[in-house]
């Protein structure tokens, strides 16, 4: 497969980064580069096979953990990064009109 | 007299143990170490006051008696660390303004045991890299250099502050995250040793997630028993990561000089390339020749599916990388850009906050999980990845372990493959298939090229049985005989 200037776009668009036109120029030679590169994958008979998304511990299996809250009140630990806030509240632009 | 940063970890264990120096004169060692390698851009943060503050404390616990395992031990620490009150920055401008306000849970442990923060370490941004020249922060410079003195060496990546400055003596050992190879290959273009555990022996915690089903933190040190001193300290059940393992850890400096007598060395086929160098085979054949001098049965094996690990890796990090890079929005912390409207601020932080390399992952990531491509490339991927891990389960039945190159080549210049993303996502086509079958493997030092450059020999161990790597890996190193760089031209 490969992927054109439009296709190039929306990615960006769904990645929420933007492009200057020169930088697509450049981006859709790496992209298809790399999309031609990684179709070998098509040559192997994957029929009966199942996907790993993980290879944690299997014979351990996850640990799961009661649902219970023992940790917090970090309030303004956790905003004390953010470049706008207002008594303790995130600030964004207007999201609704 | 000895500059005291000259001593390996576990000398200048013994040396604070029988008080022949304290721990204080140790990190001022470091420190001036530190100060004066600024040339070779291995440190993003410079933690001198914290590392002295530290050092002053193990001397009083050396003086009652209540020293820990790893009391008054200078490291550096990859910036991929989240370290309380210290800025880190993953080498992207995205977090060149971020101070945790919490602690890795592997820099936590080793705190625990008494190490000190010597300073945080440079590397590829976000961990994407090979060759550490992605950082915004400018590229590390290897302190290794080839026969000309003139080309300036990349150190590897990701993890290349963290394999320069052990290289160069600046700190008695580093940590560094392994995604597809960022430990190992560093450690080899460095003469170093490095080791990524198993998925699941170290949390992860508090380190910047690039790929969360491929990242892990390890140690790299100048020797295999520094290396097994310091991962038994950063391995520990965390609750905090549900990925990490409940296994008991063993003190992994028991393996070190244990016979390998009767275990058997897997060589994989698949992993002569073409065009690989002679002196690859070379040092390749050598290894086997110590191992089978020790007792060691060598035995050739097949791994079928590993011409695909490359293609496999660069879809499901990228895609993983994608999801995880998704928290960069200018709103909670790190860059941010100013604008009336959300959509615009999202995509002004973005394109500002992340460099090429970070850029080209999200995309690529983002257009394998796409509508319409999920299964052609994402789910392919994942069932690429099951027949990989099942190679590796069905050799692992036959051999102990399994022994290669860990890299194609030795380090090259800076630049050289900067322009080119295929040809430096190549130099990772040993170290990679390790990661995708979760797999713990080590590099160690075995020879130095034509070129004046160190060259690494990869072994790889069944799930959680590190301590049969440091094994082999210890006698590899005794056979080797590598002697560390005698020239410091960098120092000022």
């Amino acid at each position: 497969m490969s992927v054109d200037k439009d296709d190039v776009i929306k990615i960006a668009n769904l990645s929420k980064i933007s492009f200057k036109d020169d930088e697509i120029e450049k981006f859709l030679v790496d992209l298809n580069q790399i999309i031609n590169w990684v179709d070998q994958l098509t040559e192997v008979n994957t029929d009966k096979v199942l996907p790993t998304f993980s290879s944690f511990d299997n014979d351990r299996g996850m640990k799961r953990r009661k649902d219970n809250v023992n940790d917090g009140n970090y309030r303004n630990e956790i905003t004390m990064n953010a470049p706008n806030t207002d008594e303790g509240f995130f600030l964004v632009p207007k999201v609704i009109d | 007299m000895t500059k005291l940063n000259e001593f390996c970890l576990h000398e200048a264990r013994e040396g604070l143990e029988n008080k022949n120096f304290t721990s204080r004169e140790l990190v001022l060692d470091h420190i001036e170490a530190m100060e004066s390698s600024r040339k070779l851009n291995a440190f993003i943060t410079e933690t001198p006051e914290i590392a002295i503050k530290s050092a002053e404390k193990s001397d009083i616990n050396y003086s009652n008696g209540s020293n820990a395992r790893l009391e008054g031990i200078p490291l550096g620490v990859k910036d991929m660390f989240c370290t309380k009150g210290v800025l880190t920055t993953a080498s992207s401008k995205m977090l060149s303004n971020f101070i945790p306000p919490y602690e890795s849970t592997v820099t936590e442990n080793l705190w625990n045991d008494g190490a000190i923060l010597l300073g945080k370490l440079n590397n590829d941004e976000f961990a994407m890299g090979s060759s550490n020249e992605t950082s915004f922060y400018g590229p590390v410079i290897n302190p290794w250099q080839n026969k000309d003195k003139i080309t300036k060496i990349v150190p590897g990546g990701s993890s290349g502050g963290s394999s320069a400055s052990v290289a160069a003596n600046i700190g008695l050992g580093s940590l560094g995250t392994d995604t597809g190879g960022s430990i190992r290959q560093p450690a080899s273009f460095t003469g170093t040793v490095g080791l990524k555990p198993t998925y699941g022996r170290c949390s992860r915690w508090g380190i910047i997630a690039f790929a969360s089903s491929l990242d892990q933190a390890g140690p790299i040190t100048r020797n295999v028993r520094d290396n097994s001193i310091l991962l038994t300290s950063m391995c520990s059940h965390d609750p905090k990561d549900t990925t990490s393992s409940s296994r008991k850890v063993p003190n992994f400096e028991n393996a070190i000089g244990r016979s390998i007598k009767g275990l058997k060395v897997g060589i994989p086929d698949e992993f002569i390339q073409d065009g690989m160098s002679d002196e690859i085979l070379n040092i390749w054949n050598k290894g086997k020749e110590w191992l089978e001098k020790s007792g060691a049965e060598i035995i050739n094996i097949s791994l079928p599916n590993t011409k695909y690990a490359l293609p496999c890796y660069y879809i499901i990090a990228p895609a993983e990388a994608s999801s995880n890079l998704a928290r960069y929005d200018g709103v909670r912390f790190g860059h941010s850009v100013k604008s009336s409207d959300i959509n615009e601020m999202y995509k002004l932080t973005r394109s500002e906050g992340f460099g090429n390399e970070v850029k080209r992952r999200i995309m690529i990531g983002t257009y394998v999980l796409s509508s319409g491509y999920y299964d052609a490339y994402y789910l392919k991927a994942q069932k690429v990845r099951s027949l990989i891990t099942e190679d590796y389960n069905k050799a692992f039945k036959d051999v102990d372990v399994i022994l290669t190159p860990s890299t194609p080549s030795s380090a090259f210049g800076m630049n050289e493959k900067s322009d080119d993303p295929l040809s430096m996502y190549l130099n990772d086509i040993f170290t990679v298939p390790v990661n995708l079958a979760g797999l713990p493997a080590i590099s160690v030092p075995a020879a130095i090229d034509y070129n004046g450059l160190p060259l690494g020999l990869q072994l790889i161990g069944r799930p959680f049985e590190e301590e049969t790597i440091y094994s082999f890996a210890s006698i590899i190193e005794e056979s080797a005989n590598f002697k560390n760089i005698d020239n410091k031209w960098w120092l000022k």
